[in-house]
């Protein structure tokens, strides 16, 4: 039997799986797809914003502030990137003026440090800014974070303290028993006391295995542009774009922002279009264009040439407008934690922590896991180090020398080390959001034989069992002149 | 800190060649810092034939063509370091770079650039529908297939008509794939004329110009493709949708200059993603130098050599000393009908009697004028019965015809309009 | 003996060449563009290019090419010779793979040195 089932490996299923590590609990991850922070989590804005913009009162207005508050010493332990670098949210007519006011008013009940800015300030701050701007709202704290480590070293955390996970399992029913549930899935079938549902896309669905929710996830596609790390080796203060920029929100959504990422790449997105098929991530030409148009309007120069990749994810949308935190009305061993839009990914951490303590550790009376690490082993990263350190690690293992990815400048070392952590590494997407081999602008071609060929070694499998992500993404078909 | 004389970054044809340039011209003091495992960079991979008619006056392989320059550096003593990596240049010369040895600095005299190209990749050309695996570029596959012996599918499109597309539509179907079509976007094929006939014609592969992927379907792998005919403005036309079930779309579709160190190094750079150069191929950063496909991407490697040889002897001038210095230049303009021209600048007053102009024009013409104005006063003047945008031209301009400051415009006209 | 028209593939200039019934070729730019279009239409040619799997090499394929032209029609005969030979590093330039591959009286030589790993 076990203590916990926790439902997706989405970066809430997986602080989830963190808070819960805590305690002396026996926990299981169940994902469906080949790694965690495959889905929604993978393909978002990767905003950690300020909270200033979610309704005063609201689960999201909660949770975004408190998150946002753990984030920078979460993301110290978790070794993750993550920079404040603030967030501009622009008027560019007058009569938006009064809507910055507005937003202004409601930051302050958030408790979310905010400050409008003239016109010249802004420019000041941002230069590449458009020169029509009218005023914008500064809110200091709000930043841009890396989500796939985020997501994946809150996991690998979670297993360092005990928690298990299973991939490439999804779960296909749940039968609630008296004081526990019987979750079966493609492969197997497990007993467990407590089942925290963090399904994302597929939550609704898996909320009405156990009864009738009156709620719905309506997933909405946003489509984005990917742009090379064109000035990644100058300062923050002489960037192309500073801040994450963001227009003000209409009625037709929060719009089109850019933002610079971690990595020095910027990305200009997403749209927002509802979506029958969860897995339906196409782009299209037409919507690219509104998303083209909409970062123009920020930022006129956005260098459009130098967009390396497009990509589009979808939100999980509830109908309800706000997050869903609460046990079902039926089961109160079954936690929903569902609808996590945005600002799920700032609000993450304090989402982990409340479902923990407020609505799985009572009903199970769990003890404090004493042997509790919050940090992982920190992450080798040569080329941020200093020559006299690089070269002190490359003498204790060369393979910190050996360049794979050029683009990124990704060692062999580095890749090593990915593949050998406790979180399991087992495709080449999973590679790639772990050590950023394969992200820059040749987008792998020139490393992926090189990364195909350590998965193989790795795992022990033939080149044409590699997959790049999902079941059945295999990169190679066949090997030449087979024996027949 | 360590010193060199030279540094050459990258060892394929164009590293290669300007380090023998510049030891003919005199450096000794030569280091070429190649990131790969081998020297000859990606001909390697191109063991197809049809390189070296110019330079060996026969038709070798990649690999023959590539060990031709291995074997003359290696005559010269050259040093060569393999997987290394530059991480860095500065503008006062000093290259960082990282092996298993560790991260070593070099403050180096002059520098050749030599890092070559990458392709374009399939997000850059923001190709529609779902992104599964199965979508590769033309040099990835050809280096899965032709050193790993690995197929990356069993049937499949090529977008794009570039040589490496046509060349690989070939490979492929002679490793036992049946490759469906090429589609091009443009209504003349980029690829050279010979690779038409071989590599297309020989296997009854059909062309479709004027035409472009318009759907990518597959969750996970490949499944399915979308071509449509576009208008005249590159815009899909309702209605004349092809769908092919494919496992595999391979895109030859661009090579953009490897040339991010340059960028970070705070040289001027060109549209095409390459240094701005004078005719003697250094950049704005005097003493150093970039040639090959770092610089524009050349269709023939028989012109990278030639142009790195000529980088590697202007790189030797300089580091002894005998480059003339505050010489006036002027800068050239691709005008009507030309796509670009290299170099930028040429100097004025220097000892070399011509400079070498490249560039390419837009789209085929039949009998036309290339003209060399400056000020409207016509230099020189070509007739050409035929020119297309895949052949790169070179000619040379006597440089006694230019006048300081005014800029040199390349045009083309028709034979009728002059 | 038909006309026609053809693309030369001696050299990526690619000369338009036109053979007539005589075969008198017009169009090419150089002798060897004469030669070739005669060729084309009475026994078309060509060099087959490949790979062969190698042992003991640090890559897994070693380069290869018929030393010279062989009948269009032979190709794929050609490419099953090919494909069933395995070889042992070390390997250089012109050493024999096949002799006389296919019957065609065309060695298949390799074009890369490969050394012992």
């Amino acid at each position: 039997m076990q203590d916990v089932i926790i439902i997706g490996a989405g970066v809430i299923g997986s602080f989830v799986a963190r808070s819960l590590s805590t305690y002396k609990l026996n926990t299981l991850v169940l994902e469906k797809e080949t790694d965690v922070c495959d889905v929604t989590s993978m393909a978002n804005s990767a905003i950690v914003h300020s909270g200033y913009d979610p309704k005063p009162g609201t689960k999201k207005a909660f949770f975004n502030v408190r998150g946002n508050k753990m984030m920078e010493e979460v993301c110290k332990d978790l070794d993750v990137e993550f920079e404040k670098c603030g967030t501009l949210t622009v008027a560019i007519h007058d009569e938006q003026l009064p809507l910055l006011d507005e937003l202004l008013v409601r930051a302050k009940e958030n408790g979310v440090e905010a400050v409008l800015l003239t016109k010249e300030e802004v420019i000041k701050r941002e230069p590449n800014i458009n020169p029509n701007v009218k005023a914008a709202l500064l809110c200091p704290t709000g930043g841009i974070v890396n989500p796939f480590t985020l997501t994946a070293h809150a996991m690998e955390n979670a297993i360092d303290n005990g928690v298990k996970i299973h991939l490439s399992e999804e779960v296909i029913s749940i039968t609630p028993k008296d004081d526990y549930f019987i979750v079966k899935t493609n492969k197997s079938e497990y007993e467990t006391k407590v089942v925290v549902n963090a399904a994302g896309l597929a939550s609704d669905k898996i909320a009405r295995m156990v009864e009738n929710v009156d709620w719905n996830i309506n997933p909405r596609k946003g489509q984005y542009f990917v742009f090379s790390p064109f000035d990644k080796w100058k300062k923050n203060e002489e960037k192309f774009v500073r801040s994450v920029l963001f227009p003000l929100p209409s009625e037709k959504g929060k719009g089109i922002l850019v933002s610079r990422t971690t990595s020095s790449n910027y990305i200009a997105g997403p749209s927002s279009e509802p979506v029958n098929d969860m897995t339906d991530l196409s782009t299209d030409a037409s919507t690219l264009r509104k998303v083209k148009e909409g970062a123009l309007s920020l930022v006129p120069n956005m260098p459009f040439g130098n967009s390396i990749r497009v990509f589009s994810g979808n939100r999980a949308t509830p109908s309800t407008h706000d997050f869903i935190i609460e046990p079902s009305k039926t089961y109160p061993n079954f936690i929903n934690v569902a609808g996590i839009e945005s600002p799920g990914l700032a609000s993450s951490p304090a989402i982990g922590e409340y479902v923990t303590n407020e609505l799985v550790v009572p009903l199970l009376n769990a003890k404090k896991n004493e042997g509790y690490k919050k940090t992982i082993k920190k992450y080798i990263k040569p080329q941020t180090l200093s020559v006299e350190e690089q070269n002190e690690i490359i003498k204790k293992n060369p393979d910190y020398g050996q360049i794979v990815c050029n683009c990124e400048l990704v060692s062999l070392g580095e890749i090593k080390d990915a593949l050998n952590r406790s979180l399991p590494c087992l495709t080449n997407k999973a590679l790639k959001k772990r050590t950023r081999a394969g992200f820059g602008p040749c987008q792998g071609g020139f490393c992926q034989p090189e990364v195909l060929r350590l998965l193989s070694e790795r795992l022990g499998i033939a080149p044409t069992d590699v997959l790049y992500d999902k079941e059945g993404s295999q990169i190679i078909l066949n090997k030449v002149k087979e024996d027949k | 800190m360590l010193t060199k004389d030279l540094v050459i970054i990258g060892g394929g044809s164009a590293g290669l060649a300007a380090a023998i340039g510049a030891y003919d011209n005199g450096v000794r003091d030569i280091l070429v810092i190649e990131k790969g495992p081998f020297l000859g960079g990606i001909l390697n991979q191109c063991i197809h034939n049809g390189f070296g008619l110019t330079e060996f006056k026969e038709e070798l392989t990649g690999p023959e063509f590539a060990s031709r320059f291995i074997k003359q550096a290696e005559e010269r003593g050259i040093e060569c370091l393999l997987n290394s990596v530059v991480t860095n240049v500065t503008c006062d010369k000093v290259v960082t770079f990282v092996n298993k040895g560790g991260t070593t600095k070099i403050k180096a005299k002059a520098i050749v650039m030599a890092a070559g190209c990458y392709e374009r990749s399939p997000g850059a050309i923001s190709l529609p529908g779902d992104r599964p695996s199965g979508v590769i570029n033309a040099g990835q596959a050809q280096l899965y297939l032709n050193e790993h012996g690995l197929m990356c599918g069993k049937r499949v499109f090529i977008l794009g008509s570039g040589d490496i597309g046509l060349i690989m539509a070939r490979r492929l179907t002679l490793e036992g794939a049946k490759v469906l079509g090429v589609a091009e976007l443009c209504a003349w094929s980029n690829g050279l004329n010979r690779n038409m006939v071989q590599c297309l014609d020989d296997y009854n592969i059909p062309l479709y110009l004027s035409h472009t992927v318009t759907n990518v379907i597959g969750k996970s792998r490949l499944e399915k493709i979308v071509i449509s005919k576009v208008d005249e403005n590159n815009v899909p036309i309702e209605g004349t949708e092809k769908e092919f079930e494919v496992d595999t779309l391979i895109l030859s579709v661009g090579l953009i200059p490897n040339n991010i160190l340059m960028v970070k190094a705070g040289a001027e750079i060109a549209r095409n993603n390459g240094c701005l150069v004078n005719d003697k191929l250094e950049t704005s950063i005097p003493g150093i130098y970039s040639c090959g496909n770092v610089l524009h991407v050349h269709d023939l490697v028989d012109n990278v050599v030639e142009e790195a040889r000529e980088a590697g002897k202007n790189a030797a001038k300089y580091i002894l000393g005998n480059n003339e210095i505050n010489l006036s230049s002027i800068n050239t303009k691709a005008g009507e009908g030309i796509g670009y021209v290299v170099p930028a600048r040429i100097v004025i007053g220097d000892d070399e009697k011509d400079a070498t102009l490249k560039f390419r024009v837009r789209k085929p013409s039949k009998d036309v004028y290339i003209l060399f104005e400056q000020n409207g006063k016509v230099l020189k003047k070509m007739f050409k019965p035929a020119i297309i945008p895949s052949e790169m031209e070179i000619t040379k301009l006597s440089k006694e015809l230019l006048v300081k400051g005014d800029e040199l415009v390349i045009r083309m006209v028709k034979k009728e309009a002059k | 003996m038909e006309e026609r028209d053809l693309i030369c593939i001696v050299c990526p200039r690619g000369c338009h060449l036109h053979v007539d019934k005589d075969l008198n070729v017009t169009g090419n730019f150089c002798p060897r563009g004469a030669v070739y279009g005669k060729q084309e239409v009475t026994n078309p040619t060509r060099v087959v290019t490949s790979t062969v799997r190698i042992e003991g090499a640090n890559l897994a394929m070693c380069p290869v090419k018929t030393k010279d032209p062989i009948p269009k029609g032979k190709i794929f005969e050609v490419m099953s010779s090919i494909n069933s030979v395995k070889i042992v590093a070390p390997v250089h330039i012109g050493d024999v793979i096949i002799k006389d591959v296919a019957g065609t009286g065309v060695d298949v030589v390799s074009t890369r040195d490969m050394e012992k790993i």
